[in-house]
């Protein structure tokens, strides 16, 4: 029982839960009924009044990783039976698997796309940030203005200078330009936010190392790094879910090679017809890397966003 | 363990003078202790013998090498500082060997081991040394900032205000400690404090700091009986040493301006009349709180007391400390 002013009463309590878990409820609607598309057959998808209970199907997925070609019944008739769900799935709509299809490649792509230019932002912003926070460097406060007016304007206005620059430099469609591109993005907000999570790790720690015997980089690595810990984590989230999500440029710079995820999803409406399953599928699986590392970081994430405003 | 010797030595930081022209020698095995208020320089002069600031004049040598291009790891020098002294991602136990793991000493695993736990057995800490730093309480937490000096064998330790930030009760506990650390290992330590009580008992030599300058150097008893000025003399002493103009027990002589009374240089009983204001008992001595012709003077009551407030006594300054205008004491062959 307690007995502070302060404490809110079981009745405040009893609202505010509720109230929050109502709005969890709304915002988690469209998340929930995308990942129940996935699972539908495409009638089921588009049926009206939309179908709540369904037996649930594979098909969309089947048609997110595969390209078909529609066959005659007499050929059906002769091949073999099918060797697993797929091809039976497939089959059962008069087609046969032609092979795999880009869905693959270009979330693969995206991983490497996002994670890499998350790491890039958080190695460069960590030692940015450090430096702005320790050293006396002349002009800090124009320089960190500077860096962070790179944010002042969407970045999409750059657009077509970015475009123009990176098929000068063969960057265009390449994983290294979007890598570069998200970075330079990225590393304002990696910088800015570090530097305040660096700022608030008292100076002391790293004399004490320099005096017991270690070097200035040493005293860096073993002692102000693992106290930026769960700062580097939230930056790295906001970092991550910025490239991973990023959709415009990735339009404009990316065809091929190194197109990513985002503008690859859509693309698949225009493959036989609006098969909604399979767009379902691809953006359900698309929400999982992030998903999984924001619940890794997650404890690190929920101190880190109070930005050290308690500390204990 | 080792020599330090500062020679000339100077810092500024912008147009602000932090230490002046400061000379000292911090002999081998002394226990060196640096008074002074906040701002005098005390901090900064243990940051430059560290190497964690650069002097901008004057030499700094320890064991007979000049320094003053070395970096805090090469100095060699043992350092506690008055708060966030612990590694707080660390346990106690990795607290206390990270200067060993350095790569300036390399020890060995065995010897990791042998020396935290003899250091942890010294300072009480053994049955906490699985804990994270910030597990511990105030007066843990510094016991195992200065056992992370201890597993060293430094040319010096420093010390920065380490019991500032601790209760009264382990601030006494932990002084008889260092003290007995310091007579047992022959260590030598500089000691920079602004509780006089701290310089009184543990100091071998008190030098007292004023604006950046090494104004009195010497043992505590020196300080305290012959003050080099009225600044110095007020530093040391509880309740403080009276300053009044020497005129009010007719003892001007032309040169001394002001004299210094301690509360216990006083004869009761003649001289001239002040009233008594207060009386604060203190269990094993009393003092007195004295008005003399407006002038607040405080003095130890004689044993038994026999004084009451509201009342009358006759007082005389006893053996008193004869200031000049500058506030630079006069030396008087005679005494």
């Amino acid at each position: 029982m307690s007995y502070s002013v302060t404490d809110p009463s079981k009745r405040q309590k009893f609202i505010a839960g509720t109230l929050v878990i109502l709005y969890a409820l709304i915002t988690m609607v469209p998340l929930v009924w995308i990942m129940m598309t996935s699972f539908k057959t495409p009638p089921d998808s588009i049926s009206y009044p939309p179908k709540v209970f369904y037996q649930p199907s594979l098909e969309g997925y089947v048609n997110l990783f595969t390209t078909r070609t529609r066959v005659s019944a007499e050929k059906l008739a002769s091949l073999p039976p099918p060797e697993n769900f797929a091809e039976e799935i497939v089959r059962s709509r008069n087609m046969v698997i032609a092979g795999p299809s880009k869905f693959g490649g270009r979330f693969l792509n995206s991983v490497i796309i996002g994670f890499g230019s998350t790491f890039l932002s958080i190695f460069l912003g960590t030692l940015a940030a450090y430096a702005f926070s320790r050293f006396k460097i002349p002009l800090a406060d124009d320089l960190l203005f500077f860096i962070l007016s790179t944010r002042m304007m969407p970045p999409i206005a750059v657009a077509i200078p970015i475009f123009l620059m990176y098929r000068q430099l063969g960057l265009s469609d390449t994983h290294v330009g979007m890598i570069l591109l998200y970075t330079a993005v990225n590393i304002s907000l990696a910088v800015w936010l570090l530097k305040g999570f660096i700022d608030e790790i008292p100076r002391e720690y790293e004399e004490a190392a320099l005096i017991d015997g270690y070097t200035r980089f040493q005293a860096f690595y073993k002692v102000v790094l693992p106290q930026a810990a769960t700062g580097i984590a939230s930056t790295a989230i906001f970092c991550l879910i910025f490239a991973w999500n990023e959709y415009a440029f990735a339009v404009l710079l990316t065809s091929g090679t190194a197109q990513t995820a985002p503008p690859f999803i859509p693309t698949i409406i225009g493959v036989g017809g609006l098969d909604w399953p399979a767009i379902a599928a691809g953006a359900t699986l698309f929400l999982l890397p992030v998903m999984i590392f924001t619940v890794l970081l997650r404890k690190h994430l929920l101190r880190g966003i109070t930005f050290g405003a308690v500390r204990k | 363990m080792a020599e330090v010797i500062l020679e000339q030595l100077s810092k500024s930081f912008g147009k602000k003078h932090a230490v002046i022209d400061m000379s000292m020698t911090i002999d081998d095995g002394s226990f060196v202790v640096l008074l002074g208020p906040t701002g005098a320089g005390k901090t900064t002069t243990l940051r430059l013998i560290s190497g964690l600031e650069k002097n901008d004049k004057g030499t700094i040598s320890i064991d007979g090498r000049v320094v003053n291009n070395e970096t805090p790891a090469q100095r060699d020098v043992a350092m506690v500082f008055q708060q966030y002294s612990l590694y707080p991602h660390l346990s106690v136990r990795e607290n206390l060997s990270f200067p060993l793991r350095s790569p300036i000493l390399k020890t060995s695993k065995a010897d990791i081991v042998a020396k935290v736990a003899e250091v942890a057995d010294i300072l009480q800490i053994s049955h906490k040394l699985d804990n994270r730093a910030t597990e511990l309480s105030g007066g843990e937490m510094q016991r195992v900032s200065i056992g992370r000096a201890l597993v060293r064998d430094p040319a010096i330790y420093l010390m920065d205000e380490p019991l500032s930030s601790l209760d009264a009760r382990l601030r006494a506990d932990l002084r008889i400690e260092l003290k007995r650390i310091h007579s047992e290992l022959g260590a030598t330590l500089l000691y920079v404090t602004h509780d006089q009580t701290e310089a009184m008992t543990m100091a071998t030599h008190v030098g007292v700091l004023q604006e950046g300058r090494l104004v009195q150097f010497g043992t505590p008893r020196e300080i305290y009986e012959a003050p080099a000025s009225e600044y110095v003399a007020s530093r040391l002493g509880s309740p403080r040493i009276n300053l009044l103009p020497a005129e009010l027990f007719n003892l001007s002589d032309g040169l001394t301006q002001t004299i210094g009374l301690r509360p216990e240089h006083v004869k009761f009983g003649e001289g001239q009349a002040a009233s008594v204001k207060r009386i604060e008992h203190l269990g094993d001595h009393t003092r007195l709180h004295l008005d003399l012709n407006g002038h607040a003077i405080t003095v130890l009551s004689p044993s038994g007391n026999p004084f009451s407030a509201g009342t009358s006594v006759n007082i005389q300054p006893l053996n008193p400390l004869c200031f000049d205008k500058d506030g630079q004491r006069i030396i008087r062959d005679s005494a």
